[in-house]
């Protein structure tokens, strides 16, 4: 008789990636020198703590039967948190090119207007307050140096 | 006892400064503020100010971050009691009977117990503070590397004993936060390590971009797509004061609360978070009508709301005294000193004894402030959360981008955030918690290099960490809660955890925002 596979958990998929990413630093370490039990160089002690993280890792997965199924998990917010997630990657990208008030502008018309569905005229009016209202407290009031990008903004 | 007067006197005479009293009226508010908004906790507030404090002189940055810390911790209760919001993860208990209580119509009553309650215990706990961190300080200067590695073993270990879900999954958060500590230049070779040829890498991940990803980011990332907001009833002041009946019963959960979160605070961990849980299963265990817990006793309010006010003022404990923060905010405070050219640490007190005492006595003004502000002015802050999400989210995520930017002027830690941000919802979507890995990261590079230097010392002899009694007493306790932590594993019986109810925590830790 065929034996199943034992059920797919969270904590067994949460811990498999922890102990993926521990070998994943222990690979990396391999550039660096290990130096001795005596005398620890500089990847003794990330690959002392990649081994211990494996080693949870597997005890975590070895326990896990109890733990929640992986179906069990709910992701109905996914395409808001994609939504978010791409726009703090615009943000790294814009904000020492464009300056923080058109990055901020344009963020937040993407997210009110293309995300949240808003009017053209509350998400513009919101943008642009947010965008050239927190420029104003924080670099005019505050004195907090922040990028104004090329053309001036 | 006349040392300790006469040093409050001076403390005193520099909190009451007007523009020092400014700062802490102004982080105050800002706190309250915070505490009330969701998503947006003392640690992403502190982060937000922290570079408008640059330009000023140490003693008012201090005071006004440590404004917005206890003022955080405040506000959180106001929304736990109206809305069963909670704006902080240490409120997440205040909701279970602070809002029964707002459906009774009795929120004037919870309001005043939670602001009551908070300005005792943050008063009481100012004195263990003053008295405790000096004495700590003058002991804390026998201790060298062995010592630290040590003090340091011992916090994770009591972290995963006192965390309230698993304590596997708490090491390996830990381990986790140790992990990404090793990023940067190692100190003792200079070597880079998995830096991948970022230059801004060289001086390891900073605390603010990942805790603002791990704990503010990751809650907008779980809770965007929400409808509106929630409907909110604001009492009136002449419906504030509490009924004598409940007076008596809050005033021993308010003096349990206190002291139980001094003395958790001084733990390294998420300790308001989890003082208010002990609290709370602390009260519900001793009260003789248990049954009413959960549908609005007001013990439930009185102690927990306590408990992580005071635990505030125990996480200065380590902070000051040591130069180990207990937790990421007062690591985000350690950082701001340094900005100053200040070192906390055994010698701050007797170096800098204007800034210490000036810290006490401005955190005494502070209490009181936050007492005048929370009780009358509750219905402007409130106002905050009646912006509907849609539009409150993108706002603060705003400020997250800008707080994490303005620290170091860098796009890369805005890249962090993003990362990080991810990794948490990735996390507390696994039911993991997320404060191990923030506070070891912190931690991470004190513990390599104090573990590295007592081997260099010994000449590579590990007998150097039970050859000295102070090592060896906080190795073997960290040794006993270890073995304390595997019991339940080996033998099938009721850990304290389960017998308290905190093991229940995990609901409260998922909402859990610094």
């Amino acid at each position: 008789m065929l034996q199943s596979f034992p059920t797919m958990t969270i904590d067994r998929v949460s811990a498999s990636i922890l102990v993926l990413f521990s070998l994943f630093v222990i690979w990396e370490s391999r550039q660096l020198p290990l130096g001795s039990f005596r005398q620890p160089g500089p990847a003794y002690v990330p690959i002392l703590l990649a081994a211990l993280l494996l080693i949870l890792g597997v005890f975590i997965i070895l326990m896990a039967g109890r733990a929640r199924s992986l179906s069990s998990l709910r992701w109905s917010e996914w395409r808001h948190a994609l939504a978010i997630l791409l726009t703090c990657v615009f943000a790294v990208f814009a904000i020492e090119r464009l300056g923080y008030r058109l990055t901020v502008l344009l963020a937040l018309v993407f997210l009110v207007k293309g995300v949240e569905k808003r009017g053209w005229v509350s998400s513009l009016t919101f943008a642009f307050g947010m965008a050239f209202g927190s420029f104003y407290l924080f670099y005019t009031v505050l004195r907090v140096p922040l990028p104004q990008g090329p053309l001036g903004f | 006892m006349t040392e300790t007067l006469h040093n409050l006197y001076l403390g005193f005479s520099v909190a009451l400064a007007p523009s020092v009293l400014l700062y802490a009226f102004l982080g105050c508010v800002v706190g309250t503020l915070v505490g009330v908004l969701p998503g947006i906790g003392p640690l992403a507030g502190i982060s937000l100010l922290l570079p408008a404090s640059f330009g000023l002189d140490a003693t008012s940055a201090i005071v006004l971050l440590a404004g917005i810390y206890y003022g955080a911790m405040y506000g959180g209760s106001t929304t736990s009691i109206l809305m069963r919001i909670p704006g902080e993860a240490a409120s997440v208990m205040t909701c279970i009977d602070g809002y029964q209580m707002t459906r009774k119509g009795r929120a004037g009553p919870a309001l005043a117990i939670a602001a009551i309650g908070s300005y005792i215990a943050g008063t009481v706990s100012v004195v263990g503070l003053m008295l405790l961190a000096p004495p700590l300080a003058s002991f804390a200067l026998r201790f060298g590397p062995p010592e630290y590695f040590a003090l340091l073993t011992l916090g994770l270990l009591a972290l995963a004993y006192m965390s309230g879900g698993s304590m596997l999954k708490s090491l390996a958060m830990a381990v986790l936060g140790l992990l990404l500590g090793m990023i940067g230049i190692d100190p003792m070779t200079g070597f880079f390590r998995f830096s991948y040829g970022l230059v801004e890498l060289g001086d390891g991940i900073g605390v603010v971009p990942v805790a603002v990803g791990l704990f503010g980011l990751s809650e907008i990332l779980l809770t965007a797509g929400q409808p509106t907001a929630t409907e909110v009833k604001k009492p009136r002041l002449n419906e504030l004061l509490p009924s004598r009946q409940e007076w008596r019963a809050s005033l021993w959960p308010i003096g349990r609360g206190t002291l139980l979160g001094f003395f958790i605070g001084i733990i390294p961990g998420s300790a308001h978070i989890i003082s208010s849980f002990v609290s709370y299963a602390v009260e519900k265990r001793l009260s003789k009508h248990p049954e009413r817990f959960g549908h609005g006793a007001i013990e439930g309010v009185a102690g927990p709301e306590s408990a992580n006010n005071s635990a505030t003022s125990g996480a200065f404990v380590p902070m000051l005294a040591l130069g180990v923060p207990s937790g990421p905010i007062p690591a985000v405070m350690i950082a701001a000193m340094m900005v100053h050219g200040i070192s906390p640490g055994p010698l701050l007190i007797s170096q800098q004894p204007e800034l210490f005492w000036g810290f006490i006595a401005s955190m005494y003004v502070g209490n009181l402030v936050l007492l005048i502000l929370n009780l009358p002015l509750v219905g402007i802050f409130v106002n905050v959360l009646r912006v509907p999400y849609p539009l409150l989210y993108p706002a603060i995520l705003v400020f997250c981008i800008l707080g994490v930017y303005a620290v170091n002027g860098s796009a890369v830690d805005v890249g962090i955030m993003t990362a990080t941000g991810a990794l948490g919802y990735g996390l507390r979507k696994f039911d993991f918690e997320t404060a191990p890995v923030v506070l070891r990261l912190i931690l991470a590079p004190m513990m390599e290099m104090s573990f590295r230097q007592s081997l260099a010392m010994s000449s590579g002899s590990y007998a150097i960490f039970v050859n000295r009694p102070i090592a060896l007493v906080m190795l073997m306790v960290g040794l006993a809660l270890l073995l304390l932590s595997i019991v339940p594993f080996l033998i099938k019986t009721v850990d304290w955890r389960q017998r308290l109810g905190v093991a229940g925590g995990q609901d409260a830790r998922e909402k859990e925002s610094l």
